[in-house]
């Protein structure tokens, strides 16, 4: 119960996370990981799987049959070139290729059906063209950038257009975080992938939404009463709101980590299992940037307007905003009774 | 307006009535369901991938050495054309969709069970548009006399026994050998006449266009013009003129597009200038397919295969039950989460969940019904995730009313102040969720837009469940003395909001 009374405290000021004041920190900390994806990213490259490069997958569930039985039989078949074999599973073994013509997927399912004694039918395959994975790479940068721009546009409205810019930007870091992971572990990308990351690009927002929601409330009349500088406000904004973006993020999870939990570990691969690896990745990273990479960059891109830096010159100047925000809700509440 | 209290209108002027809001949900949500099963919608169409079929993706193009662009005109006269291949295999519920937008779009088919290699060498092939002279038309089934028509054509005894043995009731039009330097046994589109037809003289590409116009002059009405190319009009000029002082049938032209007849004209005069009229008593609809026909002949497509995929019955089943039981799992962990962090109050999420699961399968009952809808594995991967989105919009609000309590609020006023403030918010997030659903809609292909579509669908859900049950739900339950006096157990017990301070009570250690 420790973590419920957390957020009592964090609300009341008594406890509070230097969020704001420490962005250099966290700027660091995310530089060090953006670099570290760019390298793994130029240097690696991320596994795409055949739905982009083009080939063919032939999956075979067979108790007893080895990969090597299953190598043998493609090759057996004519087939020449690049060739990868794996198990999935508990009894299935799945054989890629490069791109082949219709006939010689048909000698391959006839030679893997003769040696594992199954019928063609059985055999799950799926047989992709060269140019398909330009198409779908087309779609899904189409995709990217029509859902920054409407997403952009959207926030500006809703919120302050300062705010969606630094909406965009902690997205752009889950962008980089998150590819750069793919990069760096070897996870396979499939049009699946691309998906459930560009659904984590909508939950990242979520949670973004969440934290700005409250840092427009806090600091609505800032510049009125005088009391905090705009990042003392929003600081105490993401300190009210950490509990609930915590927990909205794992709740998220929960079910992501259900769907990884069954796709990867029943069914071995597939749609499953590169959606919510996908998701899983994205919203530790949308959680993280939502409260260390989005607040900050807002506070920055604030601190720039002339009323803001009056403001908070007056407000430093007077030797406010050293009291915690707990002492200054307490004194109010005194005055008030007193008044009453 | 001060720092750290809150913005609040001072509650709205009408009275809220949660009980009432209540009670209309759940009887609007059984009426859906008697909607539902008066239609018959009781199930859920089941995608390839969760049932096993073939599913074949085909990108339409330009054949090589053709100039020219691929138009959405083309695109629909190429489903039409498949769905007639894959129609004729009898396979119950296949499917032939275009997919995509405007001229750049994608050819779907998708056959269930297992005839996997027919359909892929069956749909990937360009249909030719021809113009063939009739030697022979005949009555759909074949007579004792058929032979007799067949006399002085000096044909081969494999073309006799071909017509011989055709039967236009039970035709395969994919069993049609249809090749331009050699005769033609087929049917026409209807089943209704059995053809002979010579070998191609002029084909598709030597048609330059054709439209369907009326004549309110005449009284033929609709009728086709065709305009033949340089090398076209020669040959066009060449057979009619050969075929028109003919006895019938031999004086009729039959233009057949993928070895089946559209349409057999008879020839009344030697079209020498390039442009012929096909009247006839067409009406608007079959002069214009008629001419879309020849349109479609004067270029044809190609198609390359994007994307083959067949899946076994038994990875279908496969695939449904992890679905199924991720689905399931997600939800248990969701609701263990919302008990131990909510207690009593889990009861609101456990409601909302339940109701807001009937609405989804309602959904989908409804659109398969009335659209055909397909439930893929990726679709329902986005209702597993909608559990998530669901979840949250009830964190908000309840962080919202403990925050008021935070206030010193009574809970009663702390439910009401709260949603004034966590309506805001959730409905922002939803359209973010709904606004990236649409993207991810428009974008994807094949059976990932079945995710961006549930996740859409269930977005909706959410915001009318959160809006019309957990809200008064939640109002309802504030008014109980369990939870206004804050019990042990309640959720909103000092403990849980955290209004207790650690110096003031020892059990708030650990």
């Amino acid at each position: 119960m420790k973590f419920t009374g957390l957020g009592g405290r964090l609300y009341r000021g008594e406890t509070s996370l230097e969020i704001i004041a420490n962005r250099k920190k966290w700027y660091l900390l995310s530089t060090v990981f953006i670099l570290l994806s760019m390298f793994a990213l130029g240097f690696k490259g991320v596994e795409l799987s055949i739905e982009f490069k083009g080939g063919s997958s032939f999956t075979v569930t067979t108790s007893t049959g080895s990969i090597d039985q299953a190598k043998a039989a493609v090759e057996r078949s004519g087939y020449e070139g690049e060739l990868r074999a794996q198990t999935i599973g508990e009894n299935k073994i799945r054989i890629q290729t490069g791109v082949i013509e219709q006939s010689l997927s048909n000698d391959i399912q006839d030679s893997l059906a003769a040696e594992f004694g199954v019928t063609v039918e059985s055999i799950d395959t799926q047989n992709v063209g060269p140019s398909w994975g330009e198409e779908i790479s087309r779609k899904a940068l189409q995709g990217l950038i029509a859902f920054l721009v409407i997403i952009m546009i959207y926030l500006a409205l809703a919120f302050e257009p300062k705010m969606a810019i630094a909406a965009i930007v902690a997205l752009i870091h889950d962008v980089f975080i998150t590819v750069g992971i793919y990069a760096l572990v070897g996870f396979e990308v499939s049009p699946s992938t691309v998906i459930g990351f560009l659904t984590i690009l909508g939950y990242s927002l979520y949670d973004t939404v969440v934290v700005f929601d409250k840092v427009r409330e806090n600091t609505r009349a800032i510049t009125a009463t005088g009391r905090y500088t705009y990042g003392q406000a929003t600081n105490l904004a993401v300190n009210q709101t950490i509990v609930r973006s915590l927990n909205t993020s794992l709740i998220a999870l929960l079910p992501v980590a259900a769907i990884l939990f069954v796709g990867a570990g029943i069914l071995g691969a597939g749609t499953l299992k590169d959606l919510s690896l996908a998701l899983f990745i994205g919203l530790i990273a949308g959680t993280y940037s939502s409260i260390f990479i989005a607040a900050p960059v807002l506070v920055q891109l604030r601190e720039r307007e002339p009323a803001i830096k009056a403001l908070n010159q007056r407000v430093l100047a007077r030797g406010g905003g050293s009291a915690t925000p707990s002492q200054r809700i307490q004194n109010r509440r005194d005055k008030r009774k007193k008044r009453s | 307006m001060s720092y750290g209290t809150s913005q609040r209108t001072s509650g709205d002027a009408k009275k809220a009535r949660p009980g009432r809001t209540l009670f209309v949900t759940l009887l609007l949500t059984a009426i859906l369901g008697g909607v539902a099963l008066s239609l018959g919608a009781t199930s859920i169409n089941l995608g390839l991938d969760l049932r096993g079929g073939t599913s074949v993706t085909l990108q339409p193009r330009i054949q090589d050495g053709d100039t020219g662009q691929v138009t959405p005109e083309a695109i629909n006269q190429a489903v039409s054309i498949i769905r007639q291949r894959v129609d004729s295999l009898g396979v119950a519920e296949s499917e032939v969709t275009a997919e995509g937008t405007g001229t750049n779009r994608q050819i779907v088919i998708a056959v269930p069970g297992e005839t996997g290699r027919r359909i892929v060498d069956l749909v990937g092939q360009t249909a030719e548009l021809r113009f063939r002279q009739v030697l022979v038309e005949a009555g759909s089934v074949p007579t004792p006399n058929d032979s007799e028509l067949l006399a002085g054509l000096n044909l081969s005894s494999d073309e006799e026994a071909r017509f011989l043995a055709l039967d236009c009731t039970s035709f395969d039009s994919n069993a049609v050998v249809d090749k331009p330097d050699s005769v033609l046994v087929s049917c026409d589109r209807n089943s209704f006449s059995r053809y002979l037809l010579a070998p191609a003289v002029v084909v598709g590409r030597d048609v330059r266009g054709a439209t369907a116009a009326i004549d309110p002059q005449s009284a033929s009405g609709w009728f086709v013009s065709l305009d033949f190319n340089g090398d076209g009009t020669k040959k066009f000029g060449q057979l009619t003129q050969d075929v028109v002082n003919l006895p019938a049938p031999q004086n009729q032209v039959a233009i057949v597009l993928d070895g089946v007849v559209v349409s057999a004209p008879r020839i009344n005069e030697a079209i020498l200038g390039g442009q012929a009229q096909i009247t006839g008593s067409f009406s608007q609809l079959e002069a214009q397919d008629l001419a879309n026909v020849l349109k479609y002949g004067s270029l044809p497509l190609a198609f390359d295969r994007g994307e083959v995929q067949q899946v076994s019955p038994t990875l279908g089943s496969d695939q449904l039950e992890a679905g199924l039981l991720a689905g399931g799992l997600g939800l248990l962990l969701v609701v263990i989460y919302s008990i131990l962090y909510y207690r009593a109050l889990s009861i609101v999420v456990i409601g909302s969940l339940a109701l807001a699961a009937a609405h989804v399968l309602l959904s989908l009952a409804l659109l398969t019904e009335a659209v055909g809808y397909t439930l893929t594995l990726a679709g329902i991967a986005g209702t597993i995730l909608a559990i998530g989105v669901t979840a949250d919009s009830f964190i908000v609000y309840f962080e919202r009313i403990k925050d008021e309590l935070r206030e010193g609020k009574p809970l009663r006023v702390a439910v009401e102040t709260g949603w004034q403030r966590a309506r805001r918010t959730i409905v922002v997030a939803d359209l973010v969720g709904g606004i990236s659903a649409i993207v991810l809609y428009i974008v994807s292909v094949g059976s990932v837009r079945g995710f961006a579509f549930t996740l859409g669908l269930t977005t909706i859900i959410d915001l009318i469940i959160i809006f019309y049950f957990t809200k008064p739900l939640v109002s309802l339950i504030a008014k109980s003395r369990y939870f206004q006096v804050g019990s042990k157990y309640s959720g909103v017990s000092s403990r849980s909001v955290g209004t207790l301070r650690e110096d003031e009570s020892g059990e708030v250690k650990s």
